[in-house]
């Protein structure tokens, strides 16, 4: 009877027990693996094109034997393997890693505008970028990665030490204040140091911005196994990340121990978020907008929101950085820049859709 | 039959009246209290507000006692200290006192009818969109002085809150709606910024991050009077709205049972935050933090849970005159930086001592 009044799920009848809760999670379920399939094609597709494309042009057959079979002294093989398998590989890992950040900070902040920078992990970093040019002198990537890790780790401490002093210890809104309010201090002493001394603000600028070029692998090789532990721990958040949008109360009445999931999701953005800063910069945006399209896809469940953020991160750094390298050839535009430009539509476009209540 | 049945309903009504009685007691008691709270932090607040104006005046290469600059401000002392008080150091005084009030009831209006305690003007992207008109007149067109840098800049907020009304509104104003588009917006605005200081002079891209960090140094009386004209507009517009704003916070239903329509109050209110954030930055740039921090810290003062405008207005002018005297002042000489930097240094670290250390609820 019940198959016959929803002749739109025909294949959810079989069902045995609990048709009604059962109905919808299925047609959830099977949203997300046709999403996660999309996303994989999605993720292939982009990756073809940031190795074809730029500002020059290699074809597809010419990309596939730079990959299996490479000539030594052919100039499309040369910058295939140098300079964009590297690109990509670090657009990809960068990517998911800060898809997945967000993904986690507005689940545990429970606040839809926050986004992977929002802990201070960003200016965090950003700090230490700045003592490492401005006194340090270092003018590298490379030589960036581990000031801009520590950095992020250290403002994630602060904050997180910060916001579980006081009364009600940790709370989703002191953390997201406390985050915003160690932000606008390491922001004022970076803007002291940038108005003072020029050298270090033709630097910084550049890597203020956010930018997938010019990154040796070796960076990337050093922080992959952060990542894949932040990912790691993400994907194992989701269950965590529900109960904590029920509220502390609810939460702590269905079993969840608040305090160490709290900390489980905060130590996985540190890794994931600190990493992508090192690699790429601070392009929060991604982190912001991935989870919304995430949502809009499959609802609100956090284990099906991360692992589709963790896809679409990627896919969205990696479209903005070919389509950087597209539009001004044979010049390019940061992906940092792009981010925003390809990302604010979509999120405006999404927010317009949704017919949510005043949050 | 039916006395055993009233006589413990007449127990139980005196018991109830007894309860009544008491909760009221306390009821009341608690009122007294947050209302001598209120007044205290409020009269506070003000002293702390007229004492460092005071000081500003005092203070600098040519210094004035307390009394001197009375006297110089009633108008019984020409000469030296008459230039010095009401053409140098008046006008930059002024500037801090509109903008600091300005920037605080900006972020108290946001954030209590968007009800986010992120939403301030420099999340949502007023000031991205005013930084971005500045940096295109500063970097791109190559404008230096003149109107033309804060005209620009009122040009980029206002066409943000344009664009964020004509996304969000769909038949009706929700909070949710707006401050999503407006962080959008502002990640569009943060990109043409850094596309400008990328691709332009080292020292032209410190003038605009100068200007973007906000300074006072610019203050003279034309400037002071236009952004006087605009609060003396806006300032009695937000005592209008504010009663519905607070019924606002009861939630929709309850509101709009008490004769108010959301929708319309919601709008209003976003609108003048908006008008006034957009004043300030177009004057001064968008100091740092302070339209984000002052609500919280004026609301955490009065641990009340109420909407403290007034309040939150005070603790942006303390912000914004007492971060200048420090800029000015209290530096070592050879650094001279703007007034936004010290407000971020000074306010952030507050705001996370109040946080660690409050006993009362955030939000």
């Amino acid at each position: 009877m019940s198959a016959v009044l929803d002749p739109a799920t025909p294949s959810a009848a079989p069902a045995p027990s609990g048709s009604a809760s059962a109905g919808p999670r299925t047609t959830g379920a099977t949203r997300g693996l046709l999403a996660v399939a999309l996303l994989l094609v999605g993720l292939a597709l982009v990756s073809l094109a940031s190795l074809a494309w730029g500002a020059r042009d290699v074809a597809p057959s010419a990309v596939w034997d730079a990959l299996l079979a490479p000539v030594p002294g052919d100039n499309d093989h040369l910058v295939v393997r140098d300079l964009r398998v590297p690109r990509t590989l670090i657009g990809l890992v960068g990517g998911a890693a800060l898809g997945a950040a967000g993904a986690l900070m507005q689940g545990v902040t429970r606040n839809p505008i926050a986004d992977p920078g929002l802990l201070g992990i960003n200016s965090g970093a950003s700090l230490a970028v700045i003592v490492a040019i401005a006194g340090l002198g270092v003018s590298s990537t490379s030589g960036y990665l581990w000031f801009a890790f520590a950095g992020a780790a250290v403002a994630a401490v602060v904050v997180y030490g910060a916001a579980s002093l006081g009364w009600e210890g940790v709370t989703p809104v002191k953390l997201a204040l406390v985050g915003a309010a160690l932000t606008a201090t390491c922001t004022s002493v970076i803007t002291v140091v940038l108005l003072t001394d020029t050298r270090t603000l033709g630097e910084y600028r550049f890597w203020q911005v956010g930018s997938l070029a010019n990154r040796p692998l070796d960076v990337l090789t050093a922080v992959l196994p952060f990542v894949l532990v932040g990912l790691v721990l993400a994907l194992a958040a989701g269950r965590v990340l529900n109960a904590l949008a029920l509220g502390d109360d609810v939460a702590r009445g269905l079993g969840q121990d608040v305090v160490r999931g709290r900390l489980l999701v905060v130590t996985a953005v540190v890794l994931l978020c600190g990493s992508a800063v090192s690699l790429v910069g601070p392009i929060a945006f991604v982190g912001l907008v991935v989870p919304h399209v995430a949502r809009a896809i499959v609802g609100p469940d956090y284990r099906w929101i991360v692992l589709l953020s963790i896809l679409l991160g990627p896919v969205l750094l990696l479209a903005a950085d070919v389509v950087g390298r597209l539009v001004v050839r044979p010049s390019e535009l940061e992906a940092g820049l792009v981010v925003a430009v390809i990302g604010a539509p979509v999120l405006i476009g999404l927010v317009r859709r949704s017919r949510a209540v005043a949050a | 039959m039916n006395a055993p049945v009233l006589a413990p309903a007449a127990a139980d009504r005196a018991e109830r009246e007894e309860r009544h009685e008491v909760a009221s007691r306390g009821l009341r008691t608690t009122r007294r209290r947050r209302l001598r709270r209120r007044s205290v932090v409020t009269v506070v607040l003000a002293a702390l507000a007229v004492v460092l104006s005071v000081t500003a005046l005092m203070l600098g290469d040519f210094k004035l006692s307390a009394a001197e600059v009375l006297r110089t401000l009633a108008g019984q002392d020409e000469g030296a200290a008459h230039f010095i008080v009401m053409e140098l150091r008046l006008p930059r005084l002024v500037l801090g006192v509109l903008v600091g009030t300005a920037f605080g009831l900006a972020g108290a209006l946001f954030q209590s009818v968007l009800r986010n305690p992120l939403a301030s003007p420099d999340v949502i992207g007023i000031s991205q969109g005013a930084s971005a008109g500045a940096v295109v007149a500063l970097l791109a067109v190559g404008a230096t002085s003149g109107l033309v840098v804060p005209l620009s800049a009122l040009a980029g907020g206002s066409a943000v809150g344009l664009l964020l009304y004509a996304v969000a509104w769909r038949g009706g104003m929700t909070g949710h709606r707006f401050v999503l588009a407006g962080i959008g917006v502002a990640y569009v605005c943060t990109s043409i910024i850094g596309y400008l200081l990328t691709r332009s002079d080292v020292k032209e891209a410190q003038l605009a991050l100068l200007w973007m960090t906000g300074s006072l140094g610019q203050a003279d009386w034309s400037l002071v009077r236009t952004l006087a004209v605009a609060m003396v507009v806006l300032v009695p517009l937000v005592a209008v709205v504010a009663r519905g704003l607070s019924l606002l916070l009861l939630g929709d239903e309850q509101a709009g049972s008490l004769g108010l329509r959301p929708e319309v109050t919601r709008a209003a209110v976003v609108a003048l935050g908006v008008a006034l954030a957009c004043a300030a930055t177009a004057s001064a740039g968008p100091v740092a933090f302070v339209a984000f921090t002052a609500a919280p810290v004026a609301r955490r003062l009065l641990g009340d849970g109420t909407l403290a405008l007034v309040q939150a207005a005070l603790v942006g002018v303390v912000l914004v005159v007492g971060a200048d005297i420090v800029a000015q002042h209290l530096l070592p000489a050879d650094l001279t930086v703007p007034v936004g930097v010290v407000t971020g240094a000074v306010g952030g670290p507050y705001l996370i001592w109040l946080m660690a250390s409050g006993r009362t609820r955030t939000a």
